[in-house]
């Protein structure tokens, strides 16, 4: 529901920093998007797109990267991956699950003249 | 475009004000999202200075850092500070009024007041008893730490005091934005129907309690409460459960104990 508010910090972010950088144009922007997130892929996309309008990211690539959801079974300790929060360990049937990878929302890097 | 959600007017900020303050109230600091539109370009070499720059930094991060100043401030003056989320009829104001009424003689009470528009909740909240602030949103879905930041300076909490925060009734877009709080407690009523966290599991996986609220209408409904903790369970096996019907009264000590042993843990 907040890709646009996340499309624009994303956009703070990458100009920020390749002001910092003395870059004037940003070729390619690499974004990491965790599955188990909440952002909603096609939302972002066109948040993005809008968002990098009139910025020095306006022609950039974009290069949305999916972080696959991994969750760690706190009853056997077995990891497994799935694409929710209540997915019961495929070993031992427990549903209690440590999510220990997909939530990740970050800028990973830019590629800047 | 508001500037936690993407809707609405531009640099629109939201509103904190003190029951009674609503007539001389004005908006001023904006806080807008700096574009840059320099486009000066350096002379033309004829073949590209591309560079990668590595940066992982995370996107949720400007609300992160505040919420730990929050969380600090709060710590620093041992503040049991307490984020309500539900969704809209819940009780939760409901809930902060009885629990003013019967227990403010023995506790601190501060308590920030979150909607998209009105002083409503905060009117009832000082009729109660307690200090209050409201925060109007405007068109923002949610509470951030930046306006709970803000809110508690107004606010003067006292050392040892419980701040509790409603937040806007809001289900989904909360759960995403730390706000600096001890516990997240998350409020739902046995007219919502048992798959709520199941629904709902984001706001459920990040809260530490859930009260099931309105447990006198069970007599009326197919709800099973069982199933409803069996499901929130699934979402987030360490969430603790109190029943209780504000209206009634019933389970009402409960609430009161977990403030008791949560906001002063050496003192059981």
């Amino acid at each position: 529901m907040h890709e646009f508010s996340i499309a624009m910090d994303i956009v703070d972010i990458a100009t920020s920093t390749a002001r910092k950088e003395a870059a004037t144009v940003v070729k390619e922007i690499e974004i990491e998007i965790g599955q188990l997130s909440g952002v909603v892929m096609e939302a972002l996309e066109f948040s993005l797109e809008a968002a990098m309008k009139g910025t020095i990211l306006e022609n950039a690539r974009r290069n949305l990267i999916i972080v696959a959801g991994k969750a760690r079974c706190t009853q056997c300790l077995s990891e497994y991956d799935t694409d929710t929060l209540f997915k019961p360990c495929p070993k031992c049937g427990t549903c209690a699950p440590d999510v220990i990878q997909g939530r990740e929302l970050r800028v990973k890097s830019l590629i800047v003249e | 475009m508001c500037d936690s959600c993407g809707c609405g007017q531009p640099g629109k900020e939201p509103i904190i004000l003190k029951p009674g303050e609503e007539s001389h109230h004005h908006t001023h600091t904006h806080d807008h999202h700096d574009h840059d539109h320099d486009h000066s370009h350096e002379h033309d070499h004829g073949h590209s200075h591309e560079r990668k720059l590595e940066i992982e930094q995370d996107v949720l991060g400007r609300n992160n850092l505040l919420a730990e100043r929050n969380r600090g401030f709060f710590e620093a003056k041992n503040v049991l500070a307490l984020n309500l989320v539900s969704s809209p009829g819940s009780g939760k104001t409901s809930l902060l009024e009885r629990t003013i009424r019967d227990q403010g003689e023995n506790l601190s009470f501060f308590i920030i007041e979150g909607d998209q528009q009105t002083m409503n909740d905060a009117n009832r909240i000082r009729e109660a008893g307690a200090p209050v602030v409201q925060v109007n949103t405007g068109e923002g879905c949610h509470l951030d730490a930046d306006m709970v930041n803000k809110a508690v300076k107004k606010l003067e909490v006292e050392d040892g005091a419980i701040l509790m925060i409603e937040n806007v009734g809001n289900l989904v877009c909360p759960a995403m934005f730390d706000l600096g709080e001890s516990s997240r407690v998350v409020i739902m009523s046995v007219t919502e129907g048992e798959d709520k966290p199941l629904k709902y599991p984001y706001m459920f996986r990040s809260s530490d309690l859930c009260i099931i609220n309105k447990t006198d209408l069970l007599p009326y409904l197919d709800f099973d409460l069982e199933q409803a903790r069996n499901y929130a369970q699934q979402v987030n096996p360490k969430l603790a459960f109190i029943e209780l019907s504000v209206k009634t009264g019933e389970g009402m000590d409960s609430w009161y104990d977990w403030l008791r042993q949560t906001a002063n843990p050496s003192q059981v």
